[in-house]
């Protein structure tokens, strides 16, 4: 499995579009910095892009590799191979490239800028490690959707609708929930619908830690009592973690069965 | 003739009257008087008492229709060592200057203070350090009276622990300027008081506002700062205030605000900072106020209007990257938005006379949203509502439909 992962890693890794993706950050958070000369506002700033793009490029970057390299994967199962290492290890290879993208596209610039000498690391800190876990969690449902579908156009589609769905319409149906059922206490709800969605979590652990965070009034106040305890913390990051080990449990599943 | 003898006569007997006024001096050792007190009780009306360096032990003095001027040095200190009042004082034209006053007692169920002024007029209170004050001047049915340049601190524990650094109470025609307060529960508090001035004074830290009105018509307030109180200015149940020239900043907290404007009446607002609060001006209840030429600098909320307001105007104001330009609940009651530069604006001029050719609508659909609905204000920053804020702004359905300003600026408003 090891050996497949440094395979995919250093393919990846040597691959155009992981430049591409990493000097976009690189550029992104520089340029913030040195524009805006306020850590707090550039990281509000790189939230709202981090919980759009990551995932949208996990989702696409993952599907995109996995029937890129489908010939290849075929070659290696006719090897003496498991396939769960075959896979797994190209999941980690995708997974830990774009991840490892985001983390130095977003924290050279910072860390040049003197994030250490400042009061927001941990806050950045808790910035790279949601990006962290949205690249992992979106390649993972990546990889479910291209193992699932033969058909790369269909691929694509189911692709782009998952992360629709999460970053998206979710959202929608939330807010239509709240509207319709603002007669009842709605915090409870609330704080357990963010917990379903990973994008959802990962935007609010932001917020929460952040100045901003005095504008969610009462609401805010009951989300930083839950997400600021232990078991706040523990449970937001086991879901998180849920997030990855479920998808990649089917996918690990279905590759058993999986007739190629 | 006559008369011209009748005049040197009392030119005469007020010079030598004056001639009579002596300055008593008061110091540890080696003075005429050890103890304020007794240099008070020996004092003629007229009289200064010079208080030297040193610390003085003293509590409840008490000056008792005298005009007398006391005054100390750098140094002169009086410990009241948390045993009631500082001064007690009930008289007219009279003076205290250069004097440090601390450790006022903490009480539950008396306002101590540090300098307690009762039925006083024409009196100064000028460059007084106050320390560790529980209240600090609690001034009351008193008139024409200057209050400057002083420094008044408490301990800022909680609201029930501490008191108002300079408390009027139906006190009328004062000035209260260049004044500097901080840590204690209101910086400067009003009640029942009218034709009051407030000018330059810095309130920052206090646990609750940084100026409190209370059924106080007819005051002003200019040049002051207001930083990091629990909310910056609250203004109950008072008409005609005018406040100019002020900076409301970083009142930021879940429940702070700048400006909070409860059941007012003709009111003037311009030419204000409001920058970095969590809500710039809450209205709530307040009617025909005019608000003219202010900055709404980066703040959660820059106005939020709560209801049932009539009337008011806005103009030329700047609103520049408020998360929220306006929060707005029930009907549009006569309130006019017209002519403001807001930063979001996105239409364009063609003819170039400076006005927006596309009306701006301030009150966007997700602030709409949060009104309806206060728990969706966790989506925040989500994609969707970036979308439906869009979609509302081409094709208006739920926000207000005459909340527009017609005549939106190109340009940043130069006061």
């Amino acid at each position: 499995m090891l050996k497949i992962l440094k395979y995919s890693f250093f393919d990846l890794v040597r691959s155009r579009w992981s430049y591409v993706y990493f000097l976009f950050y690189l550029l992104l958070s520089s340029v913030l910095l040195f524009l805006n000369n306020d850590l707090s506002k550039a990281i509000i700033t790189l939230l709202n892009v981090v919980i759009i793009l990551v995932p949208l490029i996990g989702t696409i970057f993952g599907v995109m590799y996995y029937y890129d390299s489908q010939e290849f994967t075929e070659l290696l199962m006719a090897q003496p191979i498991t396939r769960k290492s075959i896979f797994l290890g190209q999941f980690l290879g995708v997974a830990t490239s774009l991840s490892l993208s985001v983390l130095l596209g977003l924290g050279i610039p910072f860390v040049l800028y003197g994030l250490f000498q400042s009061n927001v690391i941990f806050d950045f800190l808790i910035l790279i490690v949601v990006a962290v876990f949205l690249s992992f969690i979106f390649s993972a449902l990546a990889f479910n959707i291209a193992l699932s579908n033969t058909n790369k156009i269909k691929g694509f589609g189911y692709a782009i609708l998952v992360w629709l769905l999460l970053a998206v319409i979710y959202d929608g149906a939330f807010l239509m929930a709240l509207m319709y059922f603002q007669e009842y206490p709605l915090d409870q709800f609330s704080l357990l619908a963010t917990l379903f969605n990973p994008i959802d979590l990962s935007r609010i652990l932001i917020l929460l830690k952040l100045d901003i965070s005095a504008l969610l009034g009462y609401t805010g106040a009951i989300f930083s009592a839950f997400f600021g305890t232990v078991w706040g913390s523990f449970v937001s990051v086991g879901v998180l973690v849920l997030w990855v080990v479920f998808p990649l449990w089917r996918m690990l599943h279905t590759v058993n069965k999986k007739d190629f | 003739m006559k008369i011209n003898f009748i005049l040197f006569f009392f030119i005469i007997v007020s010079v030598a009257s004056h001639a009579q006024n002596r300055t008593l001096n008061v110091c540890a050792q080696d003075c005429e008087f050890s103890s304020i007190q007794t240099a008070v009780d020996q004092a003629k009306p007229g009289d200064s008492i010079f208080i030297k360096k040193g610390i003085y032990k003293e509590h409840d003095i008490f000056i008792d229709q005298k005009s007398i001027h006391l005054y100390g040095e750098k140094g002169s200190i009086v410990d009241i060592d948390h045993k009631g009042y500082g001064f007690k004082v009930e008289a007219s034209d009279f003076s205290i200057t250069n004097l440090s006053i601390k450790n006022v007692e903490v009480s539950y169920t008396s306002d101590y203070a540090a300098i307690y002024l009762f039925k006083c007029f024409d009196f100064k209170l000028k460059n007084i350090t106050l320390e560790k004050a529980f209240f600090g001047f609690l001034i009351e049915k008193s008139k024409d009276g200057v209050v400057e340049q002083n420094d008044i601190s408490g301990t800022g524990q909680s609201e029930a622990s501490s008191g108002n650094a300079i408390h009027l109470w139906n006190s009328k025609e004062m000035t209260i300027r260049d004044n500097e307060v901080y840590d204690m529960r209101d910086g400067i508090y009003i009640e029942f008081g009218g034709d009051n001035v407030f000018e330059n004074n810095y309130s920052h830290d206090n646990m609750r506002y940084g100026l409190h009105f209370m059924f106080s018509d007819d005051n002003r307030y200019s040049y002051n700062t207001f930083q990091n109180n629990s909310a910056g200015v609250a203004v109950m149940f008072s008409k005609r205030i005018e406040m100019n020239h002020n900076v409301f900043k970083k009142n930021w907290g879940t429940a702070s605000y700048g400006l909070l404007l409860k059941e007012i009446n003709d009111g003037k607002i311009y030419n204000n900072t409001f920058e970095n609060n969590t809500i710039g001006i809450t209205a709530d209840g307040s009617t025909r106020m005019v608000y003219r030429e202010n900055d709404f600098i980066n703040n959660g909320y820059a106005v939020k209007f709560v209801g049932g307001s009539y009337q008011n105007d806005f103009s030329r104001n700047n609103f520049l990257y408020n998360n929220f330009d306006l929060s707005y609940s029930g009907g549009l009651n006569n309130n006019s938005f017209d002519t403001n530069y807001w930063s979001d604006y996105t239409g364009y001029d063609l003819d170039k006379d400076g006005y927006g050719d596309v009306p701006y609508r301030p009150v966007k659909l997700f602030s709409y949203l949060v009104n309806q609905t206060p728990e969706s204000i966790i989506l925040l920053r989500s994609l969707f509502i970036d979308i439906i804020n869009f979609s509302e702004k081409v094709t208006p359905v739920f926000t207000p439909e005459n909340l527009v300003d017609y005549q939106p600026l190109m340009h940043e408003v130069q006061w």
